[in-house]
């Protein structure tokens, strides 16, 4: 059941060989950030922002995609790295965490997401492109780690990651200081984002901004949005009739019984109702 | 292992047998070999779009001019784009899982699970994947709100509000959507800037082009058309 399937891999390398482009992974030229405030304390909590850029090459291939990651309700991750890697390594961690926190009937720890990430990145030797910040608060205080794709970790009270990581850790490096309050650790954290978005080719578009207490989470989807497009002033709507069309046919839902046999249940007959 | 192996019959120009440096070799003599092609998805008032050209090529020689792109599962709609025999390859798969599902779930998949069978089928061969960037558009089947969604060949996936662009015509693509496209298009106004925004993207693009379908989904009715394009 687990891991990957290699079956395709040697045709792949025969057909590079032969001059076939291996095809571009979307990647997240990312600013990734992290930061603790009231360490110590009882109200003791973390943030964490991103900025939204997603690149292949040098295409902006998403304006506004997810970079913080759901674990748990208490622990969260920001993302940098190859953008399937993230999304598929904090999916896998959250569904084992989940499991873990079920079978030992208490609640997540931070070190433990922190210690499964480390050891599935590290069995794949760097393969696995995914570069992470956990942050998370569990009954033991408010944490905050990051990881690399090697496996290897940091503990520390502010970090960075991701190609805007040095535009990011210098607005750290100059504005941090020691007992920062929520408000305080929520201005630096969309500070570094937005030093990542303006200085760094690889990240743009908005501050997502996820904040972490004892209680609750609280996640500000689209915190700050400094590069709203503007509204266009004319528009390129074409005449209708424009488009030259050869052929055309058109597949009506109440005539669908003369293509297939199969006629759908009358409303309100389903027995299952599992969609969202 | 791969070095002995006898050069494909399908990639005819290329000297028989592997050069040592095989990887610096194909970077700098020969230009990618690829089978051209260009798909895209735009999203509507109460409707979506999406569109393919008909090329299949090696390379500049053109093979066929009748090479669709889309696929069809149920109310689902999948362009790929890429490697040709991929693109077979992997919309026969999607039709077997669908059709599993179907038979368990006894009814359509709806699109955003689609799109997450997607996802997680092209990321278990994240270290052999498929050389194909799917796009998927179809309207969500209980509230009907459109729904359109991109992927990477290793199955990332790209949730879009306004158009997804994917294959050799890329690049153009995203030009002409960025600029033609506008929210709450309705399907005659949709259609015609779909139509636009692909003809003129891949007559940039040698690569692709030879016509195109266009289908325009709405909640009670499909309409696919077959567009009149350049035959260069």
């Amino acid at each position: 059941m687990p891991g990957f399937d290699f079956s395709n891999h040697s045709r792949n390398a025969a057909l590079h060989a032969r001059g076939v482009p291996l095809p571009k992974a979307t990647s997240t030229g990312t600013t990734i950030v992290g930061c603790l405030y009231n360490a110590g304390k009882e109200d003791a909590g973390v943030v964490i922002a991103a900025d939204t850029r997603a690149t292949s090459g040098p295409i902006v291939a998403d304006k506004n995609c997810e970079k913080l990651h759901y674990i748990a309700p208490q622990i969260w991750c920001a993302g940098a790295g190859t953008a399937a890697d993230t999304e598929f390594t904090t999916a896998i961690i959250s569904s084992n965490l989940e499991l873990h926190s079920l079978s030992t009937g208490r609640k997540p720890r931070v070190v433990t997401c922190m210690t499964l990430l480390k050891q599935h990145l590290f069995k794949y030797q760097g393969h696995v492109g995914a570069y992470l910040v956990v942050a998370g608060v569990d009954p033991t205080g408010a944490h905050l780690f990051t990881v690399h794709a090697h496996g290897s970790t940091d503990k520390l009270p502010y970090v960075t990651m991701g190609s805007g990581s040095l535009a990011a850790m210098s607005v750290f490096e100059t504005q941090w200081k020691p007992d920062l309050n929520k408000e305080q650790a929520m201005e630096l954290c969309s500070q570094a984002i937005q030093a990542g978005i303006f200085n760094d080719l690889g990240s743009g578009s908005n501050v997502d901004l996820a904040v972490i207490t004892k209680d609750k989470t609280t996640l500000h989807r689209g915190y700050l949005k400094p590069n709203e497009r503007s509204q266009k002033l004319k528009n390129y709507k074409f005449q209708r009739g424009t488009t030259a069309v050869l052929n055309e046919k058109i597949i009506k839902k109440d005539e669908i019984g003369k293509y297939v046999s199969v006629e759908p249940l009358p409303a309100g007959t389903e027995t299952m109702d599992v969609d969202p | 292992m791969f070095v002995t192996a006898r050069p494909f019959s399908l990639l005819p120009h290329l000297p028989g047998g592997t050069p040592p440096d095989a990887d610096a070799e194909a970077e700098a003599d020969h230009p990618p070999l690829t089978d051209g092609g260009a798909a895209v998805a735009m999203v509507g008032k109460d409707c979506v779009a999406i569109a393919c050209d008909l090329r299949l090529g090696l390379q500049a020689l053109t093979v066929s001019n009748n090479f669709p792109k889309i696929f069809q599962y149920g109310d689902v709609f999948l362009g790929l784009t890429g490697l040709a025999t991929d693109v077979a390859t992997v919309s026969d798969l999607f039709r077997f899982k669908v059709n599993m599902y179907r038979l368990r779930e006894e009814r359509n998949i709806a699109p955003a699970t689609f799109a997450n069978l997607v996802s997680s089928s092209l990321y278990e061969k994240r270290f052999g994947p498929y050389f194909v960037s799917p796009v998927v558009a179809g309207l969500e089947p209980k509230t009907g709100k459109p729904f359109i969604c991109g992927f990477d060949s290793i199955g990332c996936i790209d949730f879009a509000k306004d158009f997804i662009v994917s294959g050799t015509a890329s690049e153009q693509l995203f030009g002409m959507c960025e600029s033609l496209w506008e929210p709450d298009l309705g399907p005659e106004d949709l259609f015609e800037t779909i139509s636009q925004a692909l003809l003129n993207a891949v007559d940039r693009d040698a690569l692709s082009g030879w016509g195109a379908h266009v289908y325009i989904i709405e909640k009670d009715k499909v309409t696919k058309r077959l567009l009149k394009g350049r035959q260069d």
